[in-house]
């Protein structure tokens, strides 16, 4: 068999992969160089100083931002192929604040579906409002929202999308102790049970310990490590 | 055509130059008077005057030539306040890629629309004398909508970047995630024509209803033909303020539907990175 007939029969990896992966603005290297494999069913906690790269590595995930350089693979799949919208659907992400959108909860939570054209029923919203804590809070209008129950929100609105995984940018760094572990939970819970492909960005190197599976360190844009969570977060708190 | 500007010069010539002798008189009193308490400005005062006198008197001669010309001759004057009218309106929209060509789209498509239709329907004269300064207060009109939503719709989506993003990275494309930023520019560039519209005759009573009845027409006429003006300013900066924010959203967001108007991301020689 030649060459090309044996890569098409190999298995096409599942999870996100990065190629190379890079972004420069006004000649500054936000993220340079980085390859590495996101699996189902496992938290990647990215790790690093202020301003290390970290969130632009995660926007570049979901294309908010465009690579300059390398790509992404979504199930062996460059993602450039697919539509935005359609990328953005599979591949969610919670920001760092909740960015509740005017309305009450059930808007917000039913937004992504809406843009496809499809309709939540009310025993799916009910059940996707019980699986993040907030039965019965469908009619609240988000203005009335604590911070962790505005997170909650967010994180919900994006599951509503079914998305294959779930990027975070400090979701938790504007809870308090209780709020922030509320959620560490939750996402550890929702990750195993639908083996979503998650990483997470965290300052929080003990938030790390707890939650992830495997972490990346990212340095001036530039990645340090990657491994298991505790292999390398030890070795990071040395340095 | 030379010959009636001279016979205008001749008729005019003695009662404008005793007015502006007079101006002229007065100002230099009040320049004496300005002295008196240790005020000098004799020396501006008199280039000033010279230099006013003599700007006046050449746009004069010109215009005077110009309101003689042709229908060709006053779509140039307009095409040409058009653009300065671009240039002015682009300023507002610095490190927005193409804000000169964006500015120029909307203040013609809105002003060209309403007074194309005007000389259509015969609301407008293709006389010169008419039809420029009409024109003007259009395009005046339609420049400041494209200034004033181009400004809102930048200063909002800067201002709403997470909620932009949000509606973004949850699949929407971005006409729906600016939606709400869309709608208050296209709004805030309406609301002060809106004002003049609801105001008219009472706060203010416009130069072109006040020249029309002090040259003797009709003063219901006078009145009428005003708000059908003023309406039209209206109508030009509602289609210059929707093409510019339309035009404007555009540039707002990449192909791949990123936001490219972000704080830190506009280029420092004024154009954004895609």
């Amino acid at each position: 068999m030649d060459k090309q007939t044996l890569s098409a029969l190999a298995p096409v990896p599942a999870g996100i992969e990065t190629e190379h992966l890079s972004r420069m603005v006004f000649d500054k290297a936000l993220v340079s160089d980085i390859s590495v494999q996101l699996r189902p069913g496992e938290i990647l906690a990215v790790v690093g100083p202020s301003g290390a790269g970290k969130s632009s590595f995660l926007r570049l995930l979901n294309r908010l931002d465009e690579p300059t350089g390398g790509t992404v693979r979504l199930n062996g799949q460059d993602y450039r192929e697919l539509p935005a919208q359609e990328l953005r659907r599979r591949i969610g992400m919670v920001m760092q604040s909740a960015f509740l959108f005017p309305g009450t909860v059930v808007t917000n939570v039913a937004f992504g579906p809406q843009q496809r054209g499809e309709t939540l029923t009310s025993e799916q919203m009910a059940a996707l409002l019980e699986r993040v804590g907030l039965a019965g809070y469908g009619e609240r209008d988000v203005s009335n929202l604590s911070g962790g129950e505005a997170q909650r929100v967010s994180l919900a609105r994006t599951l509503a999308n079914a998305p294959v995984a779930l990027l975070l940018d400090e979701p938790t760094s504007a809870l308090d102790e209780a709020s922030s572990r509320a959620i560490e939970e939750l996402l550890l819970g929702i990750v195993r049970e639908r083996q979503t492909i998650c990483a997470i960005v965290t300052h929080n190197t003990t938030q790390a310990h707890r939650i992830a599976d495997r972490a990346m360190i990212i340095e001036r844009g530039r990645l340090i490590s990657v491994g298991p969570a505790k292999e390398v977060l030890d070795a990071y708190k040395e340095v | 055509m030379f010959t009636e500007l001279l016979n205008n010069v001749n008729i005019d010539i003695g009662r404008g130059a005793a007015q502006a002798i007079g101006a002229i008189v007065l100002c230099l009193a009040v320049v004496g008077l300005c002295r008196r308490f240790g005020v000098h400005v004799e020396r501006e005062a008199a280039i000033s005057i010279a230099r006013g006198l003599a700007q006046m008197i050449f746009v004069g001669i010109v215009l005077a030539a110009l309101l003689h010309g042709s229908l060709l001759i006053g779509a140039l004057i307009l095409a040409a306040m058009t653009f300065a009218a671009a240039v002015t309106a682009s300023r507002r929209a610095r490190g927005v890629r193409d804000s000169l060509l964006l500015s120029f789209y909307a203040i013609a498509a809105g002003a060209g629309i309403v007074i194309a239709g005007m000389l259509t329907t015969g609301t407008l004269t293709t006389d010169l004398s008419v039809l420029v300064p009409v024109g003007s207060m259009i395009i005046a009109n339609a420049m400041n909508a494209c200034a004033q939503s181009v400004e809102r719709f930048r200063a909002d989506v800067t201002a709403h970047v997470g909620y932009i993003e949000t509606g973004l990275a949850l699949g929407a494309v971005p006409s729906v995630a600016a939606a709400p930023y869309f709608q208050s520019a296209v709004y805030a560039s309406l609301l002060p024509r809106l004002d003049m519209l609801k105001s008219l005759g009472l706060v203010w009573i416009p130069g072109v209803m006040a020249g029309m009845v002090v040259s003797g027409a009709n003063p219901i006429y006078a009145s009428i033909y005003q708000f059908v003006i003023v309406a039209m300013i209206l109508a030009a900066s509602a289609v210059t303020g929707l093409v510019a924010t339309l035009l404007m959203r555009t540039r707002a967001f990449s192909t791949a539907a990123q936001l490219t108007i972000r704080p830190g991301i506009e280029k420092r020689n004024g154009r954004l990175k895609p």
